[in-house]
């Protein structure tokens, strides 16, 4: 069995808990295909020998996972992927949106930005078209 | 079963109280973070969960039974100055440590100590550094296969690599054998990364005890014209004001009045609050 399928990074300094770093990850890689349905996810015994987090803090987020119906704990085997997030315009290196992005990026680098101006770039046009008021 | 709980439970020194009508239930299987500043009461309640110091008034349990005279075969208790024989070889210190014990597993000794680099068997205790002494002390402490494992400032004198060291095994142990862990520390950044539990003590009483994403949840800060505090719903922990503004912590606050903001607080300033309540209390003239 692949135990390595994903492995978490915890920003101890970024504010955000543990516990949420871990749904989101989870939830991004399932957008971007990099977890399908049928892939286990690290047992919190894993997760602990590579963090050294809380394993109550994984299990509470796996808990999440599985409330939100994207994961499914089956006893003595761990916890499964039961959903796709992921669509043609977000998996693999080959999506069209994907790439397109990657060309606007590339452009960016050519033309002196730094990274501080693209992510301010792409987080004004993206304020343009999903305002926060309309986002679930 | 509740691993540790304490009904009013005091200890008096002399005419000082160092702990005093402290009531709490602990979780089982939680990492529990006992925070509080220096000579809040914690080093006295972990010693009194023990079994080494009697309470003065009131009684504590683990896992049900009252603690009387002796420490409960399923705690493990890391006292703060790491007690060793200074002038026994680590090797010789296992030995006795076995001997000392009726439960023992020399397996798990030998696999903690495994993990932890800087430790070296044929040295001297009082050769080692105030680190390492400690890490010994945790290996010892595994050893006797705690169900409650109480560990009173273990990181304080931890380098960073020993320090991740000795949390990636403690949370292993809690990960492999469901233990519940009780860890105190002054410093509160030292525990929030790993803790799902805290009980917050100062002038010797308990301030805080919850589930900390929970007790986050129930508190609010809001930021306002302190001329108009009296629009503010909910009960008030602590205040600071200026001239013009006030800032205050709220426990099941309504919602915001007008001209409020309104956030939840970070773990920092939800205990700076309860730690300037308690303070503002314990000064103030008594009637």
């Amino acid at each position: 069995m692949l135990t390595d399928v994903i492995e978490f990074r915890i920003d101890r300094h970024s504010g955000v808990s543990t516990y949420m770093q871990i749904v989101h990850q989870v939830e991004q890689a399932m957008r971007l295909g990099l977890l399908a349905p049928g892939d286990r996810l690290p047992s919190a015994r894993e997760v602990v020998d590579a963090t050294a987090v809380n394993p109550n803090t994984v299990l509470k987020a796996y808990r999440e996972l599985e409330r939100e119906g994207l994961v499914e704990g089956r006893r003595g085997l761990g916890t499964f992927v039961t959903k796709s997030l992921a669509s043609e315009a977000t998996a693999g290196d080959d999506a069209p949106l994907r790439k397109e992005l990657a060309r606007w990026m590339s452009l960016a680098r050519e033309g002196g930005l730094v990274v501080e101006d693209v992510d301010a770039l792409y987080s004004a046009v993206r304020e343009e078209h999903y305002p926060v008021e309309e986002r679930s | 079963m509740i691993p540790l709980s304490a009904d009013s439970v005091g200890k008096r020194y002399r005419s000082h109280w160092a702990v005093r009508d402290c009531t709490f239930a602990l979780p089982e299987g939680k990492v529990i973070a006992l925070v509080g500043p220096n000579g809040a009461g914690k080093s006295t309640l972990l010693r009194m969960a023990a079994g080494l110091v009697r309470p003065t008034a009131g009684e504590l349990e683990v896992f049900g039974t009252p603690v009387r005279g002796g420490t409960h075969p399923d705690v493990s208790f890391l006292a703060q100055n790491r007690p060793l024989y200074s002038d026994l070889t680590v090797r010789e210190t296992v030995r006795v440590a076995a001997a000392m014990n009726d439960r023992w597993s020399a397996e798990r000794v030998q696999e903690v100590l495994g993990l932890q680099a800087g430790v070296d068997h044929g040295a001297k205790i009082r050769t080692l550094s105030a680190g390492t002494r400690t890490q010994v002390a945790i290996a010892l402490a595994l050893g006797r296969l705690p169900r409650l494992l109480l560990l009173d400032e273990p990181l304080s004198d931890l380098d960073p690599l020993a320090r991740d060291e000795t949390l990636r095994i403690i949370m292993a142990e809690v990960a492999d054998r469901g233990t519940t862990v009780v860890m105190s520390s002054h410093l509160l950044a030292d525990l929030r990364e790993v803790c799902d539990h805290m009980l917050l003590v100062d002038e010797g009483r308990v301030q805080v005890d919850g589930d900390i994403e929970e007790v986050l949840a129930r508190h609010r800060i809001l930021v306002g014209p302190a001329a108009d505090e009296s629009a503010v719903a909910g009960t008030l922990v602590s205040a600071t004001r200026t001239q013009r503004q006030a800032t205050l912590l709220l426990k099941d606050s309504g919602p915001a009045p007008q001209g409020w903001t309104d956030a939840e607080p970070d773990l920092e300033s939800l205990v700076m609050g309860y730690l300037r309540a308690s303070r503002a209390r314990s000064s103030a003239p008594r009637g």
